[in-house]
């Protein structure tokens, strides 16, 4: 379980993270999403224990990370932003230090240790030096070294940045199955990964909350939820049509694939009056679809109000 | 969930160990801490050869080795400690770091003594000096062993600054300067070097005061063959501050 409540912190006279108030129990996959300066990182960084909170408070499996910083540390594994690690020392001298450093020895240490170099498949580059290694192995070294406990929390930022689509599957895939028992927070800027690895979305901007729900919640939010999209050339007669329908709000087409996307009022079914319509006027359509919301959209929506902010994104 | 029961049960200081174990096998595979040894060990031999005139002056003691030391430190120390926090800021290991279950105080005093325990290797392999002067004569022995318990002593003045200004700054060149400067004032505190600024300002009792911090008096006293227990203390006292000062900053720096 990670709770924030109430949890801030100003620089100067910016508000870096205000009043935010997170509760990831067991089982669930919180995605943190925001563009860049959000606030993602010092959330992270103050749950973590590296940064103090100035105002509010966070606790990690019931310990205050200020009043019980080592007992909330030891219930949680971190993967700080870029995946740090000692470039010096080999990779089995390095998960040696952590497995250490978490009070881990003998033969339950050894059996996790074997397990976490295995499921990060890291066997092949045990005894070479961290800093002679490519960007995907290093992430997926500190990767282990957050796993190698096996902590009850879990927070992860940006565990795929820098990996191959292949990689990044199957850490998406170790998220998954780690879920289960498990509070985990994952940031990131791939809005696939949320879909892919992730059960709870929270989106922040210029250090706020500003959405949280699970995936399809969000996605309900989109003005695509409950849209109809397809693909049919010389429908103009039909998109007037449609157009007219008392349910449907705007026909867009797209300027680049000419997909012609039907927006429904206040997030109405409109699927069936669209298929009759088009049906009734023997229009051809390739590519029927009905869709589910974009996050992007919502993404966008809750995120442009932040002023230059959301300009980084 | 085995693991997470032996996590509940973990040995109080296993996080301490593993950061000293870690600095310990840092010294032994980076480049600079070899340099430190061999430049110290070619240094304290060559000084007390040609500029402390070691056969010339026809006497049984290592007066001439030791009196090279605080030079000696004061370059070396400073380039040895000078990485122990700047890179880890530089690398962003010390966020790792310091999201571990360790405190602030274990993180510093196992980097200090791993660096400490490196230093005092080093003096230990300077021992061929002192079987070449019992060979050749009968040199008393305790003050020996005073100068060497003396040596380590300032080493460890002289580390503990260095580290505590290494925490500072992420660039290592910097942390460099910085304890250089420090350690240097700290050294000639006694030295008119430093006092007569001081007393043309017209303040004799600070002065006075940093007088009785100057590194070298304490020193040259413990390598006398005394074993004063007011230049002991002088040295823990000093180590300890610096020590003590390095955690409240890296505490503090978690606050902004």
């Amino acid at each position: 379980m990670i709770e924030t409540e109430h949890l801030g912190k100003r620089y100067g006279r910016i508000d870096a993270v205000a009043d935010l108030n997170l509760k990831v129990s067991p089982g669930q996959v919180l995605a943190l999403l925001g563009p860049n300066g959000a606030g993602k990182t010092t959330t992270m960084r103050m749950i973590a224990g590296f940064l103090m909170p100035g105002s509010g408070r966070a606790r990690v499996c019931g310990h205050d990370v200020v009043a019980e910083p080592i007992k909330a540390r030891r219930a949680l594994g971190y993967l700080p932003e870029g995946a740090p690690s000692y470039g010096e020392l080999s990779v089995s001298e390095f998960l040696a230090f952590a497995l250490r450093v978490r009070g881990l020895s003998g033969i339950p240490g050894r059996r996790r240790l074997d397990e976490m170099i295995e499921r990060l498949q890291l066997q092949t580059v045990l005894s070479q030096t961290i800093e002679t290694l490519s960007k995907g192995f290093r992430r997926r070294v500190c990767l282990a070294q957050a796993l190698l406990h096996d902590p009850p929390a879990l927070i992860l930022d940006e565990p795929t940045d820098g990996l191959d689509p292949n990689q990044q599957r199957e850490v998406h895939a170790l998220i998954r199955g780690m879920a289960r028992g498990r509070a985990i927070i994952v940031s990131t800027h791939t809005l696939g990964e949320v879909r892919a690895a992730c059960n709870r979305v929270a989106i922040l901007a210029g250090g706020r909350l500003r959405v949280e729900g699970t995936p399809a919640e969000l996605e309900r939010q989109s003005r695509y939820h409950h849209a109809v999209s397809f693909r049919a050339p010389a429908s103009a007669l039909a998109r007037e049509l449609l157009g007219r329908l008392p349910e449907v709000d705007t026909v867009e087409v797209d300027p680049v694939d000419g997909r012609i996307t039907v927006f429904p009022r206040d997030g109405q079914e409109i699927f069936h009056a669209v298929v009759k319509l088009l049906d009734e006027q023997r229009v051809r359509v390739d590519e029927l679809q009905l869709e589910r919301g974009r996050l992007e959209d919502v993404f966008r929506q809750v995120t442009s109000g932040s002023g230059d902010m959301a300009a980084a994104a | 969930m085995n693991v997470r029961a032996e996590i509940a049960g973990e040995p109080r200081g296993m996080a301490f160990r593993g950061v000293f174990l870690r600095e310990l096998r840092g010294y032994l595979i980076t480049p600079v801490a070899w340099l430190f040894s061999v430049i110290f060990l070619l240094f304290a031999g060559a000084f007390t050869f040609y500029l402390g005139a070691f056969f010339e002056r026809g006497q049984a003691d290592l007066d001439p080795f030791f009196q090279f030391h605080p030079w000696l430190y004061l370059v070396l120390v400073p380039a040895l400690a000078m990485r122990l926090w700047a890179e880890e800021r530089r690398s962003g290991t010390l966020e790792l770091l310091m999201t571990l279950p360790i405190r602030p105080w274990e993180a510093v005093v196992a980097k200090f003594l791993a660096a400490w325990l490196y230093i005092g290797c080093a003096l230990i392999l300077t021992f061929p000096m002192w079987l070449t002067v019992n060979y050749l004569g009968q040199p008393d022995n305790g003050v020996i062993l005073a100068s060497y318990i003396g040596s380590f002593l300032m080493a460890g003045a002289f580390l503990a600054i260095s580290e505590c200004l290494s925490v500072l700054t992420r660039s290592q060149v910097i942390a460099f300067i910085a304890a250089l400067a420090v350690c240097f004032l700290f050294l000639l505190a006694g030295d008119p070097l430093v006092q007569r600024p001081l007393l043309t300002l017209g303040s004799a009792r600070i002065a006075d005061g940093l007088a009785d911090l100057s590194l070298l008096a304490h020193f040259q006293a413990i390598a006398r063959g005394v074993l004063d227990l007011g230049d002991v203390a002088y040295f823990v006292l000093t180590i300890v501050s610096w020590l003590v000062a390095n955690v409240l900053i890296l505490d503090a720096r978690r606050g902004g």
